[in-house]
């Protein structure tokens, strides 16, 4: 019985990883551009969405290898959001918070609205990257895909923390972020860098509806559930700290797992709202943001 | 001068009520269609409307019903309960339709029940529940079209019994159809000496059913049985593969779709399902009934429309030929219309229909076929 009650809890874990992924790119996406503009882009579940339905009618209908239609599409996505950023961002005459939220909620709704024309209410399905056979580990058994999310996680991160450390627009980026009038008196084009942020955050929010797509299917409703939970994981994390949000994302992840499993699987959608609130309630700067950085932030 | 705005306000009154009743003009019969065109249960909707207007044109181009044009309302309820209930009080009031067809889900059926029986006007659903007929004493002015789905519990529980299959687990949706599919198999169990060993539920937005199938994998079920709508239906055989769960799958009705085997992959091998014969048009028998019915409607579908031909356009086939039939004979007065249906025999796509002043279904058990999927395809199941 311990055995199998061990592979069950391994098993949840497994599902609650896989997941937990996800949300950790969406949320590192929400952080990117939170830093650049101080806003929250509710556009960022239609990034995963746009991501996973273009993965598919390219790998699908226009039957390009996996790599080239991995590539093509967040390029593509990446566009969208450079559009994004150009077209309803950049020219508006007094750039509030508030003002630039509700942009990228009506946004959101646009694209939604567009991809339910283009590709049409159904739920979309494609291929996994390699084999569908599960691996046994201990009892529970997981999925090649599962371990695929992962490693492109992994990657990911050792890419964000190589540019924003080790390169100069990084640089930048990370001082626009810190105080955007000093960067600009320091010479730096402070515009560029937001619709840098769109860019690396759309094409984030892309790969991770890519990776997604061959295990839960992806229609064009999806964006604002992907969308929340990835916001619960930033917010936990601490609003801009894009490690934190990764942790936070897994965190979510493994707990709705364990929440499907031993309470129901009827609420485990709510368990990432519900932690969303009482981070909200009792520690509004998440558990690795600080404090004294949240007084002076605007939003 | 208070009384002069009051009679100009009665003549306009008078005016608009004349107005409003010389809408139906004569020489056409007026049909109302309710289907989720758009929204959650388009998979539904979309052939059922695609399927009507396609029987519609065919009629007209023939010289219409005696003579008469049939004009087709068409209204999207989008799945959801309000908008079902105002698009068949607009249809009622305002295009002041003979009759109703749809709507496409067992929710919006049951919304939409008791407002058709207070304006009188016969409605031929397309949705599964049986509760939707039935008790029929409360049901005067409803049919429907779709097999019952205690008929499909029945046919499902049949086939474990003939296996020796006994301890089951279940594993429904919590949408209407899901609900209702979950009280049948509840109630008829017994009856069938099965034992259900879980009873697991998911949100219709799931993508991910892996926790409740590793209940039912602990419970020592034998067999399950999943009740769903898309995409649930390929994501739980994708979800038992990934946990090496090797017991037959059972899915309901509402799988028949190649599509969704299409979706699922190598994990629809072998799934079992009651369904019309539709979707095996080619391995029915010649002298079958049904087989011609069945070859013309697909036929003609698939000439019409992109997409391959799904049994739930062939509810709505169904439902608007019997219409048609009663109007043919009694006219489009709707008490008329509700008594010629009741007697109504007729030859579908879901079935041989019998209706009877007992029976608003018309079908019975041996209207669903045992299907299976073999090589990406359903074919019958042989015993």
């Amino acid at each position: 019985m311990t055995s199998s009650s061990f592979s069950d809890i391994l098993q949840f874990f497994f599902m609650g990883l896989q997941r937990g992924c996800i949300y950790a790119l969406a949320a590192m996406g929400f952080n990117m551009i939170y830093n650049a503009t101080g806003i929250i882009n509710f556009a960022q579940g239609e990034f995963v969405v746009l991501g996973g339905l273009m993965m598919v009618t390219l790998t699908m209908a226009v039957k390009l290898p996996i790599p080239l239609a991995f590539l093509s599409t967040t390029v593509f996505v990446t566009l969208v959001g450079i559009a994004m950023e150009r077209f309803t961002i950049n020219p508006v005459k007094h750039p509030t918070v508030l003002r630039l939220i509700i942009i990228t909620i009506a946004v959101s709704i646009i694209i939604k609205g567009l991809a339910m024309c283009f590709w049409g209410k159904n739920s979309h399905f494609m291929r996994h990257f390699s084999s569908t056979e599960t691996l046994d580990f201990y009892g529970a058994t997981i999925l090649p895909q599962t371990l695929w999310i992962i490693g492109i996680l992994l990657l990911i991160v050792a890419g964000y923390i190589y540019f924003f450390n080790y390169t100069m627009t990084g640089k930048c980026m990370r001082a626009c972020a810190i105080n955007r009038d000093a960067a600009r008196l320091a010479g730096i084009n402070d515009r560029k860098m937001v619709m840098l942020s769109f860019a690396l955050s759309a094409g984030i929010g892309a790969i991770a509806g890519i990776i997604i797509t061959p295990i839960i299917q992806m229609d064009y409703a999806r964006g604002a559930l992907l969308g929340i939970k990835g916001f619960g994981a930033a917010v936990l994390g601490g609003l801009g700290n894009s490690m934190g949000a990764i942790i936070a994302g897994v965190f979510i992840g493994i707990l709705e797992a364990l929440a499907a499993g031993y309470i129901s699987s009827h609420y485990m959608d709510a368990i990432a709202l519900i932690i969303l609130m009482l981070v909200l309630f009792v520690r509004p700067s998440g558990i690795f943001g600080s404090s004294e950085a949240m007084r002076l932030k605007e939003f | 001068m208070k009384n002069r705005s009051l009679l100009i306000l009665c003549a306009l009154s008078v005016l608009l009520s004349l107005a409003s009743t010389t809408v139906v003009s004569a020489g056409e019969y007026h049909v109302g269609c309710i289907f989720s065109i758009t929204g959650k249960a388009s998979w539904l909707g979309e052939p059922e409307r695609n399927t009507a207007e396609m029987i519609a044109k065919k009629i007209n181009e023939a010289g219409g019903i005696n003579g008469n044009k049939l004009v087709l309302h068409v209204e999207d309820d989008q799945g959801d309960n309000t908008q079902a209930v105002n698009a068949a009080n607009k249809l009622i009031k305002k295009d002041k339709v003979c009759a109703i067809i749809g709507p496409s889900t067992s929710a919006t059926s049951m919304a939409i029940i008791k407002i058709v029986d207070e304006a009188k006007i016969p409605l031929l659903s397309c949705a599964g529940a049986a509760v939707i007929v039935e008790p029929v004493a409360e049901r005067k002015w409803v049919f429907k079209t779709p097999q019952k789905d205690s008929d499909c519990v029945k046919r499902i529980y049949d086939h474990m019994k003939s296996k020796g299959l006994k301890d089951i687990g279940i594993i429904t949706t919590t949408t209407g159809f899901g609900g209702a599919g979950r009280e049948q198999l509840k109630k008829i169990a017994a009856e069938y000496g099965i034992n259900l060993v879980a009873d697991e539920t998911y949100d219709p937005t799931a993508t991910d059913m892996t926790a409740q199938l590793m209940k039912i994998k602990n419970a020592g079920a034998q067999a399950v049985v999943n009740w769903s709508i898309e995409p649930a239906q390929s994501i739980v055989p994708q979800n038992m593969k990934q946990l090496k769960m090797t017991i037959p799958l059972y899915q309901s009705h509402g799988f028949g779709n190649l599509k969704y085997v299409e979706a699922a992959g190598e994990a629809a091998e072998g799934i079992i399902f009651p369904a019309g014969r539709l979707l095996a048009v080619d391995t029915v028998p010649a002298d079958h009934p049904q087989k011609k019915v069945l070859a013309d409607y697909r036929d003609e579908y698939e000439k019409n429309n992109k997409d391959k031909v799904s049994t739930f356009g062939g509810h709505a086939y169904d439902a608007l030929n019997i219409l048609a039939n009663a109007l043919k004979k009694v006219g489009d007065d709707p008490a008329k219309l509700r008594d010629e249906i009741e007697k109504t025999e007729f030859v579908g796509t879901a079935g041989v229909f019998k209706f009877s002043a007992t029976d608003h279904c018309g079908l019975d058990k041996t209207a669903f076929e045992m299907l299976t999927v073999k090589n990406g395809k359903f074919v019958v199941l042989g015993q």
